[in-house]
């Protein structure tokens, strides 16, 4: 049977637990922009490519489908490839709150 | 929440079973006691990890259903796959006292709390409910009255996850109304919703866009990009819809 892309498709926020391995930072709620079309949104609210057995994910831009980020996690190390953002902006977990 | 911001590693820690709680015919709630579990909030989930005699291992994400706590304890509430690889495990053949492991709290997008406000539209299908149960849990335990509509798509009334607990809630009367949309069968006589949550649902359930509600969707990605699509279409803000599909997860 077939899968859709439609039915591969999850939210940002289903690679939290990937995210944190690699940022140490909680992902989700980290903002960004898109370096294709110039969206800002934060990363939960993306689409993500990823599947329990694949050796990573692909985060693409929810307004213009254009990929952000690919983490790919293999031999005891990850890749990070960021070439889809511009920026991204994260609370400072150790200012004063 | 104590805790919570000062955890930088998510690490693997080993919850114990202290309870299982049959919701439906295919649904099962286990409440696990996890040993220095630093607490949640509500719509986070965790990844639990199975590990088989052999070393293979395999893990998966499940919602946290229960409202956050102090007390190291934490409510999955799981959907039995037949075709799936670790909730026939999990919702199927594990006992009071049994081991898992998990990590977590995770993610900080899909989440609510009182101090957050409302109106608050949840729209949920299947198993979909379990994060916006912590919500709706949560609500209840902190005396919010924060406005909340919950539209619920199930199969069948049998298929209805928390069906008492929540006619309880809304019997509450603080501000709670829960619509059942049954899509498959309905009972004799029953005179409520009977098809897939559609624009034309959404448009009677949903708060005026002007109140501005905050939104959260869960369930099969089909029925989570139909609402979402169709609340943008009657002029909600898509910042104020978050949404967590489900995909092809594999059970």
């Amino acid at each position: 049977m077939a899968i859709t892309e439609q039915e591969l498709r999850l939210d940002g926020n289903a690679a939290a637990g990937l995210l944190r391995d690699v940022f140490v930072h909680e992902f989700t709620s980290v903002r960004g922009a898109c370096a294709t079309c110039g969206a800002e949104g934060e990363m939960g609210a993306q689409h993500l490519y990823m599947t329990p057995l694949s050796p990573g994910a692909v985060l693409r831009c929810a307004t213009c489908g254009s990929m952000l980020m690919v983490v790919v996690r293999a031999g005891g190390r990850f890749r990070v490839g960021l070439q889809g953002l511009i920026w991204l902006e994260m609370q400072d977990e150790g200012a004063a709150s | 929440m104590v805790g919570t911001a000062l955890q930088r590693r998510l690490i693997w820690r080993t919850a114990e079973v202290v309870d299982l709680v049959d919701e439906t015919p295919r649904v099962r709630s286990l409440v696990l006691a996890v040993p220095g579990w630093p607490g949640h909030q509500a719509g986070q989930h965790v990844d639990v990890r199975l590990t088989a005699d052999d070393g293979y291992q395999t893990q998966r994400s499940y919602s946290i259903a229960s409202p956050p706590s102090t007390d190291e304890r934490l409510t999955l509430t799981i959907e039995r796959l037949d075709d799936g690889e670790v909730s026939p495990y999990l919702a199927g053949e594990l006992h009071a006292g049994d081991q898992v492991e998990l990590r977590g709290p995770i993610g900080g997008y899909f989440v609510w709390a009182p101090a957050v406000g409302g109106p608050l539209l949840l729209v949920a299908g299947g198993s979909g409910l379990c994060p916006l149960m912590a919500m709706l849990r949560l609500r209840q335990a902190a005396g919010s009255t924060v406005p909340a509509r919950l539209l619920y798509s199930s199969r069948s009334l049998d298929e209805v996850i928390y069906r008492d607990e929540l006619n309880k809630l809304v019997a509450m009367e603080n501000g709670l109304e829960v619509m059942l949309t049954l899509t498959r069968q309905q009972p004799p006589g029953w005179t409520g919703l009977h098809r897939r949550i559609d624009t034309d649902m959404l448009s009677a359930v949903a708060w005026p866009p002007a109140e501005r509600p905050w939104t959260f969707i869960c369930g099969p990605t089909p029925l989570v990009e139909t609402a979402a699509n169709a609340l943008v279409n009657l002029g909600h803000e898509p910042a104020r819809i978050k949404t967590e599909r489900f995909g092809p997860t594999g059970g």
